[in-house]
């Protein structure tokens, strides 16, 4: 492939959603002269003072620009489309194990990256294919104006951007940045009702992941120390092929400090303790699809940033350093969301807790580090990405239906609206990682990797066995709760249950073969050290 | 500049740097916090721009002037509008005091100077390995750096008003840049405009969500965000 060919194809991903992110900015309901969504949200939070007369009287419905309106929703697809499309071309490329590079090394795609697109987005296909019915769900119900719909679009596409930026950059500083700018995008996303609840949980997201995500920064700029000391010119210093090429020459006290702050600190954007507390707030206040994105595919992209490191650390102080910290850290962080989940009386906080639940067994294959661990996990980032992005776009079908979000006050889902409860069900099924979805494989896989690396690890896969099976007794209890019992039927069109459909038949495909997969998926486990 | 006026100069940029993260403990007039806040950009600025013309290196000095520009002049600036919006409408009742004094910490004063002369401490033990590495008159002051993102956490997790967490969080910033000039003179500027800018926006969405905060609760207590637990 031609040098022009592969840049135009690393930058697409990032540059697409931001450019499409741009068009709808533009494309504002009433006349403003900032185009940025940013200036926007500013200024309304201080002109706007909530008055229901009004608010109402603004959002009903203008017949004219029906059309128009319900185009604008779908042209949200264009990105996930072009991220697929770039992750697939990239991965014919990437799948014999030579990366490829633009702008002097500042975007690289290696086959993780081009996994990482194919998660991202696939998972953005479901959650931007079941926007337009959600979003018509919240405007029948006047929760949604024309506003809050148009800044929802810049948002997300703006979000998508940062995370394809996160995936496609070699440079460690760079995917800093960009994890950190989808904090600040998603942000209102979190908090778009004012409500309090939304409120609150708009400002623990904030302020937890940004004091945790400053933690990687500091690890970062100590990463980078160790390598301007070790020698390595100031351009290549955070370059990600670079240290992996000469972490032997890291000092090891300081990478240590440094490998520490990361891992704490991008595990904070990726659901871990410590600083996990943000997770179930937030996913349960966000609109669904962001619910499903941030859960699907944020989590992984801070865990796949945790991968990175875990190669250069791994080169530099020895396996067993990245080993204990990963595995301490996934076990506690499971046994928690084990123990929360068994208590839970809410259905989105409790697939929030599931997804702890899952980035820790990823985490628990990251600490293992075999090759049959590492392609495990990276199997499980994509069936998780399927499987809760699925469940969340559900649970917000759900939560309009029936009005509440409390475990207790659904009943007899599957009498009251028959494919939507089959999606919901099918979907939890495939988090408690029944087969044939590829949860099963990859968790079968995880487990084989455990008991086979030793006395150590074999305690701890037992441990996070036992933890999983609470999990699950957990989640049939509270899911056949909702399922089950009367209920009469009422008007529900399947029509807009379709992404979510595809999105289990993938998953379900993914665990029966990965078949043309198979080898991007082991390139991918090689390129990370497996 | 000889070399013995350059170190003394910058250990005096980095014991103000310590200094104000101290003082910020100490006071409890929100508008006092800011002013302090802005001092301690200044040093942060003038320590990038010692370091800059003492290796000739004239783009850290434009980086050191920016960096100033930020958080000596445009984030405070943000904060003290923050802080106006929110004792706006109080000011009939008389009730606008308090929301602009951090009343009733979860340590007391004395307390944290207590722990802000641990953590610092603590910041020695921890950079002992980081000054080992190469010993030179900035790297001897990384400590200062750590010692204020330490102090930064601290007020992060022991403050209750919504804005006295919004400087912990700097603080915390500013000791992370900080360490970045002492130990490797500053990132690379794309990274560094990089980060700026992801502050300068986190800034804005926490002054938004405080004062919707203001709208929802009635007040800026962190204390009253309980509606979501388990």
């Amino acid at each position: 492939m031609s040098p022009t060919a592969s840049a135009l194809l690393l930058t697409a991903p990032a540059a697409v959603p931001l450019a499409v992110a741009g068009a709808y900015a533009l494309a504002a309901p009433r006349t403003r002269t900032s185009a940025a969504a940013f200036a926007a949200a500013l200024t309304e939070a201080r002109q706007r003072v909530p008055a229901p007369g009004s608010v109402l009287v603004e959002e009903a419905p203008e017949p004219t620009n029906v059309p128009q309106r319900h185009w604008r929703d779908w042209a949200g697809l264009v990105s996930p489309a072009v991220v697929l499309a770039c992750g697939s071309l990239l991965a014919r490329e990437v799948v014999d194990g030579r990366p490829r590079r633009a702008y002097s090394g500042l975007l690289r795609a290696d086959a993780l990256t081009a996994w990482m697109l194919l998660v991202v987005g696939a998972v953005a296909l479901i959650a931007c294919g079941s926007a337009p019915a959600y979003l018509r769900g919240e405007r029948d119900a006047v929760r949604a104006s024309e506003r809050t719909v148009w800044r929802y679009h810049v948002l997300v596409q703006a979000f998508l951007g940062a995370m394809c930026l996160a995936v496609v950059t070699a440079n460690l500083g760079v995917l800093w940045v960009a994890i950190e700018a989808t904090t600040i995008v998603t942000a209102f996303l979190v908090g778009h009702r004012r409500t309090r609840t939304s409120v609150e949980a708009a400002w623990k997201y904030v302020v937890i992941c940004s004091a945790g995500i400053a933690l990687a920064f500091l690890g970062t700029v100590l990463i980078y120390y160790a390598a301007r000391e070790a020698g390595i010119a100031e351009a290549w210093a955070l370059d990600w092929p670079t240290l992996v090429a000469h972490a032997g020459r890291l000092d090891p006290a300081v990478t240590r400090l440094g490998i520490t702050l990361i891992i704490l600190g991008f595990g904070a954007k990726a659901g871990l303790i410590p600083l996990h507390a943000w997770l179930p707030d937030a996913h349960s206040q966000a609109p669904a699809p962001v619910s499903a994105l941030m859960s699907g595919v944020l989590l992984s992209v801070a865990f796949a940033a945790i991968l990175r490191y875990r190669v250069i650390a791994n080169a530099a102080l020895g396996a067993g350093f990245t080993r204990v910290l990963l595995a301490g850290i996934a076990l506690l962080t499971l046994a928690l969301a084990a123990g929360l989940l068994l208590a839970q009386r809410d259905y989105k906080r409790m697939l929030a807790y599931s997804s702890m639940e899952h980035m820790s067994l990823i985490a628990l294959a990251a600490a293992i580090g075999s090759p049959l661990a590492l392609s495990a996990a990276l199997l499980h980032i994509a069936g998780h990405g399927l499987a809760k992005s699925v469940a969340f776009c559900a649970s917000g079908r759900i939560l309009q239906l029936t009005g509440t979000a409390r475990i207790g006050r659904v009943r007899g889902l599957i009498a009251q609206a028959p494919p939507l409860a089959g999606v919901f069900g099918l979907a939890v099924l495939a988090l408690m990682a029944f087969p044939p979805f590829s949860l099963f494989a990859s968790e079968l896989g995880i487990a084989r990797a455990g008991f086979a690396a030793g006395t150590g690890l074999s305690w701890v896969t037992a441990a996070a066995l036992l933890l999983v099976l609470v999990a699950f007794a957990a989640l049939t209890a509270r899911t056949a709760r909702m399922l089950l019992g009367p209920g009469t039927p009422v008007e529900e069109s399947p029509s807009g249950l379709w992404p979510l459909a595809l999105g289990l038949a993938a998953g379900a495909a993914l665990g029966v073969a990965t078949g043309p997969l198979t080898d991007l998926l082991h390139a991918a486990a090689r390129a990370i050290g497996g | 500049m000889s070399t013995g006026l350059y170190t003394q100069l910058l250990d005096l940029a980095c014991g103000a740097f310590l200094l104000a993260a101290v003082i910020v403990l100490w006071v409890r007039e929100l508008t006092a916090i800011v002013r302090v806040f802005a001092l301690q950009g200044i040093s942060l600025a003038a320590l990038a721009v010692l370091l800059g013309g003492h290796e000739h290196r004239w783009d850290l000095v434009g980086v050191g002037v920016g960096i100033g520009l930020l958080r000596a002049g445009v984030l405070p600036h943000l904060m003290r509008r923050a802080l106006a919006v929110l004792t706006a409408d109080r000011q009939r009742y008389g009730t606008a005091a308090t929301e602009t004094r951090e009343t009733q910490p979860l340590i007391n004063v004395a307390a944290s100077l207590l722990t802000a002369a641990l953590l610092t401490l603590l910041a020695y033990a921890v950079a002992r390995p980081l000054t080992e590495l190469h010993p030179t008159p900035a790297t001897r002051a990384l400590p200062v750096g750590l010692a204020v993102v330490l102090i930064g956490f601290f007020v992060l997790v022991t403050r209750r008003r919504a804005l006295s967490q919004v400087v912990g969080f700097l603080l915390l910033d500013n000791g992370i840049t900080a360490t970045a000039f002492l130990a490797t003179s500053g990132v690379p500027l794309i990274v560094e405009l990089g980060v700026s800018f992801d502050v300068l926006l986190a800034v804005l969405v926490l002054q938004i969500l405080t004062t919707r905060m203001r709208e929802a609760f009635g007040t800026t207590d962190i204390d009253d965000l309980r509606e979501l637990h388990d």
